[in-house]
């Protein structure tokens, strides 16, 4: 095998430009599959950081009757904080949230929107709840950005919100936008508004309920209280799993062509070296190799190709990828308009497994593409070989 | 070797599929070879010679009859031990020399001896010796495509040697060079035939060669013709 790689580097150096040409069209697919999966591990890890500051904490609680999906039936799952949570709402690791349903009139439009009554004092979530301790007679509410933009509003508007209270008691009265945040979150905008939690419990007339709590990394989760359930965060952001791996499926055809040339590239340049080296073939033979044993050495020295582009991935490679990782990727487009989880800016993510398996991987395509073609040494006559006579 | 023989023919045929036909290149060769022997097969193109040199050495079989090289019965021997046996030893020159372009003239000549795991040191040494035989010493970083016909082919011959095999195979090995070339490498191989023991077995039509030779069998369409022992001052073969 040493010989074989020895004999394998010699050749390849040997053949000059060819080599090289083989050697940058595989460190290129090497690199491009690295950063894109990096990228998109990048993206992963900060859209469920994102969620986690804007929307879930480290995990929620949530009324067993809570259906995100159904805001007809808010109104019908709230309850008291339970005693269990008294001591974590006290000290803020654990903060209740109510939810229920209204409607805004902004500028004569009606637009339907959840209604999130929140702690201004709260310090889990990045949401700029401090901005709702303000001084109104009317309601004081933050929004996203999304929303901002879906309203038309911006800060300091005042604008008309309609509720039904727990009596089924139509109500009304002004909001004034205090706030607007930006999350790349949009769950947490799209459609929503924040105004203080007191505020909304007297508005609701539920006072001391909550619809969820939302805890802090130093909030121990323990077996839920009765009639309210545990979401952990490996749950709640599930969904940002699903959407990543539908992206990289796409990605996936990227580089699946990029590798196809490589190999490509591979395939033919070891069809005609096997081809026009018959004589080289017949003289290992002649110098006492087995036909399998010329076989073996085409194919390391197919596969050594795989190396030297490794080794000249990691020479540019890793600079640039280093570079990417610390200064990110802007996505040269509007992401906002998507509705998904994505950061303007995605700072790629490579693990040592990453690396690992894709390096592998390529390897061992490139010794299948390597052999292949080399099988038919395999079957060649030794004097005819020598001869270089064979078609 | 049991009877002194290093290659013992017996009724060898060789046939190639022709078309529908066959084409009968060895007709029944009965030819025996004795250790240390400067022989050669001499014979018009088409007369058999490279297809006999290569039956002897392993890289092709007999139709029927049998060759036995070195003790071994050619016809019987896998692809492996028939690996070995030109291995370990037949040393092969060919006319148009099949030196390995990218490597230097050291590595190619090293090239044995690395098939035959010796380590470095010994490598070293016996390549240097070798090259030393031809009279190449002071080209052993070159290579191939910078050297003339006439090195090219002493680097083959130092490649044949240099493990010191019992037998070496030699297909019109002056078939590229000029006379003066021709009569070198000769020369050498007269020498380390005698200094060393190696049995020699040329394919020829030069005449150059054929006035080194001690024994000259010619081969006229597949069959042994004549078989000339040349008779030196001290009367053996
Ligand atoms: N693989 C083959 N298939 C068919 N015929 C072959 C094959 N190899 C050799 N022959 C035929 O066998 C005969 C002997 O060939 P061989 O190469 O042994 O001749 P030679 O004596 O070495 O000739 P030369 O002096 O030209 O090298 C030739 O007629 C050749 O055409
Ligand atoms: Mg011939």
């Amino acid at each position: 095998m040493r010989l074989a790689i020895k004999l394998a580097i010699r050749n390849l150096i040997g053949a000059g430009l060819r080599t090289w040409l083989n050697v940058i069209v595989l460190s290129f697919s090497f690199v491009v599959i690295i950063w894109i999966k990096g990228v998109m591990a990048g993206w992963d890890h900060q859209a469920k950081k994102d969620m986690s500051d804007f929307e879930i904490g480290s995990g929620q609680y949530w009324h067993s009757g809570y259906d995100p999906y159904d805001p007809f039936s808010l109104l019908d799952n709230h309850a008291p904080v339970p005693e269990g949570f008294r001591a974590g709402v006290a000290e803020g690791s654990i903060e209740p949230e109510l939810i229920v349903q209204g409607t805004l009139y902004p500028g004569g439009r009606l637009q339907s929107v959840i209604i999130r009554g929140i702690d201004p004092d709260q310090k889990i979530l990045k949401i700029p709840t401090g901005k709702l301790d303000a001084a109104t007679d009317a309601i004081p509410a933050v929004i996203g950005s999304i929303m901002a933009k879906n309203l038309k509003a911006s800060a300091g508007d005042r604008i008309m919100l309609r509720w039904r209270d727990a009596h089924g008691t139509f109500d009304a009265t002004d909001i004034v936008i205090e706030g607007i945040f930006s999350s790349n979150v949009p769950s947490a905008e799209a459609g929503q508004i924040y105004i203080p939690l007191e505020r909304l419990r007297k508005m609701m007339s539920m006072p001391g309920e909550a619809t969820l709590f939302t805890f802090s990394s130093s909030f121990s989760p323990e077996t839920a209280p009765e009639g309210w359930v545990l979401r952990t965060r490996k749950e709640l952001t599930s969904s940002i799993d699903e959407m990543i791996k539908m992206k990289s499926t796409g990605q996936s055809i990227l580089y699946g062509v990029l590798l196809l040339l490589a190999m490509l590239a591979i395939f033919d340049t070891q069809v005609l070296s096997i081809f026009r080296r018959q004589k080289e073939i017949g003289t290992y033979i002649a110098l006492g190799y087995t036909r399998h044993q010329v076989v073996g050495l085409f194919t390391v020295e197919g596969t050594m190709y795989a190396v030297l582009a490794a080794i000249l991935s990691a020479a540019y490679g890793l600079p640039f990828l280093t570079w990417q990782a610390r200064a990110g990727w802007s996505i040269p487009i509007d992401t906002s308009e998507f509705g998904i989880a994505m950061a303007k800016t995605l700072y790629p993510v490579y693990s040592a497994g990453l690396v690992v398996t894709t390096v592998l991987a390529v390897m061992i395509v490139t010794a299948v593409v390597s052999y292949w073609p080399s099988r038919r040494i395999a079957k060649m006559s030794p004097t005819d070989a020598l001869r270089g006579k064979l078609q | 070797m049991e009877n002194g023989l290093v290659i013992e023919t017996k009724k060898l045929v060789k046939k190639f599929p022709v078309g529908k036909g066959e084409f009968i290149a060895l007709n029944g060769i009965d030819l025996k070879i004795g250790k240390g022997e400067f022989a050669g097969l001499i014979g018009p193109s088409g007369s058999g010679k490279t297809t006999l040199l290569n039956i002897i050495g392993s890289l092709d079989m007999p139709s029927s009859g049998e060759a036995v090289v070195l003790d071994r019965p050619v016809s019987t021997l896998s692809s492996r031990e028939a690996a070995s046996l030109r291995k370990e030893s037949i040393g092969f020159i060919f006319q148009s020399y099949n030196l390995l372009a990218v490597h230097t003239v050291f590595e190619n000549v090293e090239f044995p001896l690395l098939l035959l795991n010796y380590n470095s040191a010994d490598r070293r040494k016996m390549v240097n010796d070798a090259l030393s035989w031809v009279g190449l010493s002071d080209k052993t970083r070159s290579k191939p495509p910078q050297l003339s016909g006439g090195e090219c082919q002493r680097v083959a011959i130092a490649r044949a040697m240099v493990k010191k095999p019992s037998l070496v195979l030699a297909d019109e090995p002056t078939a590229n060079l000029d006379a003066a070339n021709s009569h070198n490498i000769l020369t050498t191989m007269e020498t380390l035939n005698r200094e060393l023991g190696t049995t020699f077995l040329f394919a020829t039509h030069d005449e150059k060669v054929i006035s080194y030779l001690k024994r000259k069998i010619f081969l006229v369409d597949g069959r042994i013709d004549r078989d000339e022992v040349k008779q030196n001052q001290n009367g053996e073969k």
